[in-house]
């Protein structure tokens, strides 16, 4: 059964590794921040499935995981475009 | 049969059925021709995969609060996944697109 | 060759081509976005390592937080519009970080190669001495006991990071607040988020941090997951940056390191000498000494984030 879920693991790896090429490669910056998304399923899967410090400990990283995957989809949406934009009340800078 | 080994096919059904879906929706990414799309197929099609082999692994995790921490962990990707796509899709659309 | 070993292989070669690729591109936002996936590789790369603790801690502060940071750093480069940043090092310069690169990758890796099987370690000596402590986790009895004085001039560290991040503000802006480098518009998907993430995110920050006397976790992971939450809470402008002023906020940062040091000193009069604990009562005051380490570095890494007090955005 381990070596079941193993090479499930590897599959979805390989599945992540694809996306990743496509992602990084995007030439624009919104197909970048779909990164964060893509890891956060994909990345909190292989880790379920590969489970290499026992299946409860690999339970409190997918948590972290899907937190940090979460915080991080908003921090790149939020800084994806340069800060200034006719968008803002104001024309502050920061 | 016994529970057991009933448990064992529904974690390896479960498992395949969630590849598939993760092998969809990187298909989806890699063929579709714009952003708005990808983030669909991303977005829809890798959750659906995440749950099928969240299902798959409950019956390998300790009862019952390990499994529930399994649980919210899925409700949490779900929610965080639909919010972020939003976001991400609202920027595309209102062309606020820098590179 | 078992698939458990080629699955390690892949996933260190994903890990490599991604940061190869943070490194060689050219566009700063890619690279920072690369940043955060290498580090969430890498998480997964400690847990195939039979490292939980190091997996929780990395993911939290390598994925979550520095990404953040990076990308405020990004942004504020971007708004700078000098042309100095065009101009990339000579290939001289380049030559000798690669040849630097390779020579230290070379040692570790022959460092490991090289270790006589079985490697010297003191692990059997850290679990026997685990009872003494009152803890279950050998990894948080090595940093709350047997080396606490490493970890409390960690944290000691951290905040002369923070100062050095705020000595970046002008003069006149010194006592205020913090900016991010753009404005916390009102965003209804993301306050929805926030409202939802924030009371799972606490709750995971303080579970983590509990639960790490005896599975991995501890107050260091706990920490930056709460810092993760604040900073959410101020993206989706549900609350203000305290201003670098404030006591109270002065308080919270520094209460961690206070209440280590307070241990330390009471260890002399109490115990064998500094950040000795008394027999008995090793728990108690390890549990004290990590709420207040939770709480003070999950402020420092959120207003690391936040930055040195800017402009303030009310005209």
């Amino acid at each position: 059964m381990r070596d079941i879920l193993f090479c499930g693991a590897g599959f979805v790896l390989a599945m992540v590794a694809l996306g990743l090429i496509r992602i990084l490669r995007g030439p624009a910056a919104a197909d970048r921040m779909m990164a964060a998304q893509l890891l956060g399923t994909g990345g909190i899967a292989v880790l379920l499935l590969a489970a290499g410090g026992g299946l409860a400990a690999a339970v409190d990283v997918a948590l972290t995981l899907a937190l940090l995957a979460a915080f991080a989809a908003v921090a790149f949406v939020k800084s994806g475009t340069p800060p200034k934009l006719d968008k803002s009340p104001t024309g502050e800078k920061g | 049969m016994s529970i057991a080994v009933a448990l064992n096919i529904l974690t390896i059904v479960a498992v395949s059925g969630g590849a598939f879906f993760f092998l969809a929706g990187t298909v989806g990414l890699l063929r579709f021709p714009d952003t708005l799309t990808r983030l669909h197929a991303l977005t829809k099609a890798d959750n659906v995969g995440l749950g099928l082999i969240m299902i798959g692994l409950l019956p390998r995790v300790a009862w019952p609060f390990d499994a529930l921490k399994l649980i919210v962990v899925w409700v949490l990707v779900l929610v965080a996944s639909a919010v972020s796509s939003q976001l991400i899709g609202r920027k595309l659309w209102r062309g606020g697109d820098g590179s | 060759m078992t698939i458990g070993v080629g699955f390690s292989i892949a996933l260190g070669l994903l890990i490599l081509a991604v940061a190869v690729f943070t490194i060689g591109t050219r566009d700063s936002f890619a690279a920072v976005v690369a940043f955060v996936v290498y580090g969430l590789l890498l998480s997964l790369g400690w847990m195939n390592l039979y490292c939980p603790d190091v997996a929780l801690t990395e993911a939290a502060v390598g994925g979550g937080v520095t990404g953040a940071l990076l990308l405020n750093a990004c942004a504020r480069v971007r708004s700078e519009k000098t042309s100095d940043f065009k101009k990339s090092p000579r290939w001289i310069g380049r030559g000798m970080a690669g040849l630097l690169c390779l020579a230290l990758s070379s040692g570790l890796v022959a460092v490991v190669i090289l270790l006589p099987n079985p490697a010297p370690t003191l692990a059997p000596e850290a679990t026997r001495s685990l009872s003494a402590t009152g803890l279950g986790n050998p990894v948080t009895a090595v940093l709350m006991a047997y080396r606490a004085l490493d970890t409390m001039l960690e944290k000691v560290v951290l905040l002369l990071a923070l100062v050095g991040v705020w000595s970046l503000a002008s003069d006149r802006f010194w006592g205020g607040r913090a900016t991010f480098g753009h404005l916390p518009e009102p965003d209804r998907p993301l306050i929805f988020l926030t409202r939802v993430l924030a009371p799972v995110g606490i709750i995971a920050g303080i579970y983590l941090f509990w639960v790490g006397a005896d599975a991995p976790g501890g107050a260091f992971a706990g920490g930056a997951i709460l810092s993760a939450i604040w900073i959410l809470v101020f993206f989706a402008g549900l609350s203000v940056v305290p201003a670098v002023g404030s006591l109270g906020l002065r308080i919270v940062l520094s209460v961690g390191i206070i209440i280590f040091l307070a241990a330390g000193v009471a260890g002399i009069s109490m115990a064998a000498g500094f950040l000795a604990y008394p027999a008995g009562f090793a728990k108690p005051i390890i549990v004290v000494i990590e709420v207040a380490m939770t709480l003070s570095i999950g402020a420092t890494l959120g207003l690391l984030v936040a930055g040195p007090p800017g402009e303030s955005l009310k005209p």
